[in-house]
């Protein structure tokens, strides 16, 4: 098994109104369960709006803080999904389902896991 | 008693190499659940073969003997590499081993290539990728070799390639026939992949040369391939009998300067019957089958051009019908434009250029090109002069730009 990142890409600013929010919120919860019943399902969160972000950066000696996300844009991770797969093609079959769910695009990305640790990124 | 074997030339290997290549690394991928690693195995046994079969000629199954060679010297290797720590080669040790009961490699059932090539062409990767990989594991071309054809400096092939089998590896992008539902798409992915090769080695879009052969061979020898391992796909068959026949154009599609000459003035005896007639009877099996799709309406389009003997011959009303058809399948841009051109020969120039000046495709340069022949035949030589202008500034191809000045200076 392998497991990915399913990222919910999401416009800044206010949240749809109520009556466009809450059924999708109702099928976003079932998809939950439904991954939860196929052993999918890892860890998923929803976050605050990106100015409640603050960055630290070392620079020199010191670790700068500046308020407000990473990076400048006009959409933000909103809310995210870890889930395990046997493949790729598995794993973007959920996150087809989740686009559809949330009509927001998702990047699907895998996770460096033990497996495949000795490539991974080193920081 | 030894008998003496004649010696094997290098050609002969070349052709083992360009013909076997793609199987043996499509088998060794399933072996070691790798690309680098059978990549590598493969290049290793043909340096090999090529010291071996020189002196002692080609073994009874030279694929067998490449893929054997391969898995050995391969697993020699991560052995050695496994027993210093490297988790890599451990696991393609454990995936090489947990293969080892499945039966002979070359059966005939399943041939591991077509695997591949749904991973080369996996829509996860961009399209670039797509052809890249597809040229590289199944076609057997060095790095150099796409680079040049792509006009490409080759570090940023190199890239490219790295980058995608990277992807393969680390998001493991599965090596597997899409089931049925998924299969129609994907199939339309593959399809692209070998027709986008073709048309490239067609008309280039770029530099000095308006063929480049080697890209239209490697195509075709790709739709061969895919049509040997799906039979039962009219769409496979009608992507291979739309490339042999427009290759069948070839030789008269080019001044001998190099530069394009339209169907209607190509030399006729010139077309290559051989193809024609292999083209059109693919053609003929698909239409029997009567599941049409693009490609196999663009090849039907294609087999009666090729089946009048002069332009003036040309049964264009049923080239109409068939761009009707092929309109209602794929409503773009440019069937619309290839459409007005037929409906030019049937209802007159002044129809097709209203269907022309409805289309929003001022980038392509054929468009503008279409709209200055339209021009010209309704003695409208002064908007057709512009119109070669903007098709001039629109195109790349240096062959092609010198054809539509000469047809601009004709203008009366």
């Amino acid at each position: 098994m392998k497991r990915y990142l399913l990222s919910i890409y999401q416009p800044d600013g206010d949240p749809p109104p109520p009556e466009v929010l809450e059924p999708i919120m109702r099928d976003l919860a079932a998809l939950g369960q439904e991954m939860k019943a196929a052993g999918v399902w890892v860890f998923n969160g929803g976050l605050h709006a990106p100015g409640t972000a603050t960055v630290l950066r070392l620079q020199d000696d010191e670790v700068l803080i500046t308020d407000g996300p990473y990076l400048e844009g006009k959409e933000h991770i909103g809310g995210f999904t870890v889930i395990q797969a046997p493949d790729l093609d598995s794993a973007l079959e959920w996150g087809r389902k989740l686009a559809r769910v949330l009509t927001l695009p998702i990047e699907v990305r895998p996770l460096a896991d033990e497996a495949d640790r000795c490539d991974a990124p080193r920081a | 008693m030894t008998l003496r074997v004649p010696d094997v030339p290098t050609s002969e290997i070349g052709r083992v190499f360009r013909e076997e290549y793609g199987r043996a690394v499509a088998v060794l991928v399933r072996v070691f659940g790798d690309i680098d690693i059978a990549e590598e195995a493969v290049q290793d046994a043909f340096t090999t073969a090529v010291q071996r079969w020189r002196s002692s000629g080609l073994p009874a199954s030279p694929a067998g003997w490449i893929i054997t060679t391969a898995r050995n010297r391969a697993i020699d290797r991560l052995r050695r590499e496994a027993s210093r720590e490297d988790r890599y080669a451990r696991a393609a040790l454990l995936q090489a081993r947990s293969q080892d009961s499945e039966p002979a490699e070359e059966g005939p059932v399943r041939d591991e290539r077509l695997r591949l090539i749904f991973t080369c062409c996996h829509p996860a990767l961009a399209t670039g990728a797509q052809v890249a990989l597809t040229l590289r594991l199944l076609g057997g071309l060095t790095t150099a070799e796409i680079a040049h054809a792509f006009l490409v400096p080759e570090p940023t092939m190199a890239q490219r390639l790295v980058r995608a089998k990277g992807k393969i590896r680390d998001a493991r992008i599965p090596y597997r026939v899409p089931d049925d539902a998924d299969l129609p798409d994907r199939l339309r992915a593959v399809l692209a992949v070998i027709y986008l090769v073709f048309n490239e080695g067609y008309t280039a879009s770029s530099g000095d040369r308006l063929v480049r052969e080697d890209l239209c061979a490697e195509a075709i020898r790709l739709g061969r391939l895919l049509t040997e391992l799906m039979p039962g796909e009219p769409e496979v068959t009608g992507l291979l009998a739309l490339m042999l026949l427009t290759e069948s154009r070839r030789a008269a599609r080019t001044t001998t300067g190099g530069g394009p000459v339209l169907l209607a003035d190509q030399d006729r005896t010139r077309w290559d019957r051989k193809l024609i007639a292999e083209g059109q009877s693919l053609v003929r099996a698909c239409l029997r089958r009567n599941q049409p799709g693009p490609y196999q309406i663009q090849a039907a389009i294609n087999a009666v051009h090729s089946d009048a003997p002069a332009t003036a011959a040309t049964d264009w009303w049923q080239i109409l019908r068939l761009y009707d058809q092929l309109l209602a399948l794929a409503p773009t841009p440019i069937v619309a434009l290839n459409r007005a051109v037929a409906v030019a020969e049937v209802e007159g120039p002044a129809a097709a250029l209203s269907l022309v000046d409805g289309l929003a495709f001022d980038a392509y340069h054929l468009f503008h090109a279409i709209r200055a022949d339209l021009l010209r035949r309704l003695d409208r030589s002064a908007e057709a002069a512009q119109a070669y202008e903007a098709a001039i500034a629109r195109t790349k191809n240096a062959t092609e730009r010198a054809f539509l000045q000469r047809r601009r200076q004709e203008l009366t």
